[in-house]
């Protein structure tokens, strides 16, 4: 049997899955100001009377970090950034204890100036005196030679409790994102560490000593060991969870939209046959743009607890949640609520949904159920604009060859995936809008706890190889080595499938061979004075976002899902 | 948060799968660095920094400008389309204001190509900058343009397109043409006789440093533009007057061209020449995005800077001083010159010896200009090469009078084929094409 677990703002949702389907499905309201006793409850509740040995394992995504960023609640960190020239690294201050220091790597990985080592040393005592346990040191172009953060390393000399050396974080470029991604890893460092700790440790207590997997924002898994050195990969992991659960039903020949309609928003994503596209940098959280790899979602303020007035004449829907729909006693008219004056939804107070809309229908000068099915109209075209929108932001990537200029595939989605609370009305409705197939989610109720429960580990590795300088370098690996100037664009695939498998093996992953891709993959012959000098190589390789197979059961027995304790 | 003080669109086209030959200077790896400076500086990411797929440009745009010989087909590959698609497209977003300035970080590039094209020369095949501004004509009704040429190499092709139009503004800066390719670009080269003085060509003398490049800006470019008052500022950005350039002999620097696009604010740059892929192209694009956006440039340089390496001597000060009063002087008397040669009227003949490095092709060109009082006038163009091609071109300019649209369409329909391949008639009054074959 395998646990997943996904907390959400409002609930936070348990599943427990075993060989025939879903178990048990549990659903507990968040308590965000005390976390753990969320997470604990919902444990305990899909755990009951369970032999602890016959769980395989437990797949966790919750809020914490994330939340952390939305509210501000960061650790202080410290930020050591080496820049040389371009823009002035001044701008990206993230705080206090941030300092500019000596030294440059330009973008062939070729040292400028050397890092100033008494600067460090200074530095470092100072971010000591003023209590700073956590750092982040970051260097332009580290990823491209990561020796002077190694440096400066070895100079902080194990004086803190975790440094967040930025090559290790992506090897992907940008030196902003690479500073916001290692602040936020030394800020969510000891947050993250010591919340899990106080999992593990409980379920030890239990009995239950079996491993801990944590979802990361790009819908695969860690385990535990892992995201306590890179916890930045646990942030966002909410609208993965949901979206790697509607993956279970998603047709694996199309392209699909999944819309996950909430109270506060509705969140979009888009699936390639069956694999939810990926943000192309990394994603972006609390103003802050990083390298996080995770999935491309789009989040609009729009969900069943929407707020609905009137404005110059003309019915506005949003942006903002007041509370719940009036028929749950809230205080303001919303979508919701428009369900109960059509007769849709039963198990709330219809008298005071119709009392709620009442003076909007009559600002409008119209019927209460007809103003009742415009609301639902208007939120339902607000959806699929939105949608569009996404799909054409997608389809407007730039790229950069002839090839993919005249070739260009354009994302078209075929169907439609709806889940969360609403779904079934907004379904019906959607699909009498547009011509794409609409299909609700089976157990859209808990499609994040199943997301969670059977996602499994993704890895990413980035190899970059200039024979001219001789070197193969993996950042994110702390690797590198030596090649010859004929070291081929098929030997660099090759080592970075090797890195790859290693790395898969290392964060977690249940299957010895995982399905590899290559995601991207160029060579260029580096000519100087006329003659061929080297070749240039970069590789990327990825184990894909998907599910674990052995649950497919779900699908296969959809046995009715067990009313919630 | 940085953020853009002018809404800025950028299109970034490297054809990362195009060259003219492996090792030719425009080859894959050209833009490869810049794309990794660009990336790692994360200027993408800047508020009010969009990013932009390239169009790709249709044969109405190229057929507005050029006469391609035997046809479109032949002289071009689709990698042009795109990077005239990439100019056009910032074209576009400008003049629907959805943007306030554009880059074009194309390539190939375009500015040595001229009206007819037999092939390839100085590495361009069409001229893309001519194809965005001849469509944003046609399409928005665009009149006045100018065109700064901040390429080492004097833009000969962008030259000979506009050389008979008033109402473009082509201004080059480059080096020296007893010096370097193409070899032209003298001072005294100044337009048509209907549109004397709208050409304006500032040669500098090798190793002019910012200091040289500066003061033309301050004391010709600026004040020429004030006076000329066009709608829309192209910049031809090329960066071969860098200091670390492989093909050129200038001193400029990434600050310097920085400093320049800040202070001569075009509403469009396109990426012309720059063959310093490493030392060169990463830190001047940088430094022209963050210039057009209005975001601080000061810290952008190269590793190897150093102002007092790169300084221009005494000497060079002098002499562009000099030229510039020169430049200036011709610029003040032009009008009236233009305009008594237009009240003279008559036939206006050039012969032009145009060679085509890049394809190989030496070809003859006779213009004949119908000198119009009313009108920019009428040109015809018989061309002819030495791989054995003849062909007749006839422009019917834009604003042409109805006598100098019939004399096109004269040219054009009664002229004697039996010696020539093809005739090609540009009736830019209705925005139509014609060709006749033998």
């Amino acid at each position: 049997m395998i646990i997943g677990l996904d907390v959400g703002g409002t609930h936070t949702d348990a599943v427990l899955i075993g060989s025939e389907g879903i178990l048990r499905y549990t659903k507990v309201v968040t308590n965000s100001s005390k976390l753990f006793e969320s997470v604990w409850g919902a444990l305990v509740e899909v755990t009951q009377d369970v032999p602890p040995e016959s769980i395989r394992r437990i797949v966790l995504s919750t809020t914490l970090t994330t939340n952390a960023i939305a509210e501000g609640k960061l650790e202080k960190a410290g930020m050591i950034v080496s820049s040389g020239p371009g823009i002035a690294p001044e701008y990206y201050r993230t705080g206090e204890h941030y300092f500019t220091v000596s030294g440059s790597i330009d973008h062939r990985g070729r040292e400028i100036q050397p890092v100033d080592r008494l600067e460090i040393e200074a530095i470092s005592a100072r971010l000591q005196a003023a209590g700073v346990r956590h750092v982040g040191v970051v260097g332009k172009f580290s990823v491209r030679n990561p020796a002077h953060e190694l440096e400066i390393n070895e100079l902080l000399d194990k004086s803190f409790d975790y440094v967040a050396l930025g090559h290790r974080l992506s090897g992907n470029l940008s030196f902003p994102r690479r500073i916001a991604t290692a602040h936020l890893s030394a800020s969510v460092y000891s947050i993250h560490g010591k919340f899990f700790q106080a999992v593990q440790e409980s379920l030890q207590m239990k009995g239950m000593d079996l491993p801990i997997y944590i979802l990361k924002a790009d819908g695969g898994t860690m385990n535990l060991e892992t995201s306590l050195t890179n916890p930045a990969q646990s942030i966002l992991s909410g609208p993965a969870a949901s979206v790697m659960g509607s993956l279970l039903f998603a047709s694996k020949d199309q392209e699909t939209l999944v819309l996950d309609i909430g109270g506060t928003t509705t969140d979009m994503a888009v699936l390639i046959r069956g694999t939810p596209l990926l943000e192309p940098f990394g994603i972006e959280i609390g103003g802050y743009k990083t390298l996080i790899r995770g999935l491309k979602t789009r989040s609009i303020a729009l969900g069943g607890d929407t707020s609905v007035r009137v404005l110059d004449g003309k019915l506005k829907i949003g942006p903002e949640r007041k509370g719940p729909a009036m028929a749950y006693g809230g205080p303001a008219p919303t979508p919701t609520d428009a369900l109960f004056v059509l007769g849709k939804t039963t198990d709330g107070d219809r008298e005071s949904a119709r009392a709620g809309l009442d003076p909007i229908a009559r600002k409008l000068g119209i019927s209460l159920e007809e103003t009742a099915g415009r609301i639902f109209d208007q939120a339902c075209d607000m959806i699929l604009e939105a949608a569009a929108h996404m799909v054409a932001e997608i389809n407007g990537k730039p790229v950069y060859t002839v090839h993919e200029v005249l070739e260009g595939h354009r994302v078209k989605p075929t169907e439609i995936l709806v889940l969360g609370g609403p779904a079934p009305h907004f379904a019906q409705r959607l699909a009498a809008l547009t011509d794409v197939g609409i299909r609700v989610v089976p157990y859209w109720q808990v499609t994040n706890a199943i997301g969670a429960a059977l996602a499994r580990n993704t890895s990413e590795v980035t190899l970059f190889v200039d024979t001219e300088r001789g070197i193969a370098l993996a950042p994110e690996e702390d690797f590198s080595q030596s090649v010859k100037r004929d070291f081929s664009r098929d030997a660099a695939r090759e080592l970075a499938c090797r890195l790859l498998r290693i790395k898969h093996q290392r964060e977690g992953a249940s299957d010895p061979e995982p399905e590899m891709e290559v995601i991207e993959e160029s060579q260029f012959n580096m000519v100087r004075q006329f003659h061929t000098s080297g070749r240039n190589i970069r590789v990327k390789v990825q184990v894909k976002p998907g599910l674990i197979p052995e649950y497919g059961c779900i699908l296969e027995n959809p046995i009715g899902l067990p009313a919630h304790a | 948060m940085l953020s853009a003080k002018s809404k800025t669109g950028l299109v970034f086209f490297p054809a990362f799968d195009w060259a003219i030959s492996p090792t030719h200077p425009e080859r894959e790896e050209r833009l490869l660095y810049t794309q990794d400076q660009v990336f790692e500086e994360g200027l993408l990411d800047i508020e009010g920094i969009v990013e932009y797929k390239p169009d790709l440009a249709a044969m109405e745009d190229i057929r507005r400008v050029h006469f391609c010989h035997p046809d479109e087909k032949s002289v071009i590959t689709e990698s042009h389309l795109i990077s005239a698609g990439g100019a056009l497209k910032i074209g576009v977003e400008l003049v629907e204001r959805r943007i306030e300035r554009g880059f074009a970080l194309v390539r190939p590039p375009g500015h040595h190509a001229m009206r007819v094209v037999h092939g390839a020369r100085g590495f361009c095949n069409i001229n893309i900058e001519a194809i965005m501004i001849e469509h944003l004509r046609e399409a928005y009704g665009i009149d006045r343009v100018a065109i700064v040429d901040t390429d080492c190499h004097h833009g000969d092709g962008t030259q000979n397109i506009y050389w008979h139009d008033p109402d473009t503004l082509f201004i080059s800066i480059h080096q020296d043409g007893r010096t370097l390719y193409p070899g032209s670009g003298f001072h005294d080269e100044m337009g048509g006789p209907s549109a004397l003085g709208t050409t304006v060509n500032i040669p500098l003398p090798p190793r002019t440093s910012e200091q040289g490049f500066l003061y033309v800006l301050e004391n010709a470019v600026l004040p020429i533009l004030d006076d000329f008052k066009p709608q829309l500022i192209v910049n031809s950005a090329g960066q071969d007057n860098h200091y670390s350039d492989p093909i050129t002999n200038m001193s400029f620097s990434a600050q310097g061209y920085a400093e320049l696009t800040h202070r001569l604010q075009p509403h469009i740059a396109v990426l012309e020449g720059g063959y310093s892929i490493e030392g060169a192209l990463p830190y001047v694009n940088v430094g022209i995005i963050l210039a057009l956006a209005g975001v601080d440039f000061q810290n952008v340089r190269e590793p190897d800077y150093n102002p007092d390496r790169i300084r221009q001597s005494r000497d060079t000060s002098e002499y562009i001083r000099q030229l510039v009063e020169v430049v200036m002087d011709a610029w003040s008397s032009a009008p009236k010159i233009r305009a008594s040669n237009r009240e003279k009227g008559g036939f206006a003949q050039r012969d032009l010896r145009i060679f085509y490095d890049t394809s190989g092709i030496l070809e003859n060109q006779r213009e004949t200009l119908l000198v119009c009082e009313a009108c920019s006038g009428t040109l015809r163009i018989d061309s002819r090469t030495d791989k054995g091609s003849r062909i007749l071109a006839v422009h019917i300019p834009r604003k042409a009078c109805v006598r100098c649209r019939e004399q096109g369409y004269a040219w054009f329909d009664s002229g004697e084929i039996r010696n020539y391949d093809s005739f090609y008639l540009q009736d830019r009054t209705q925005d139509q094409y014609f060709v006749r074959r033998k």
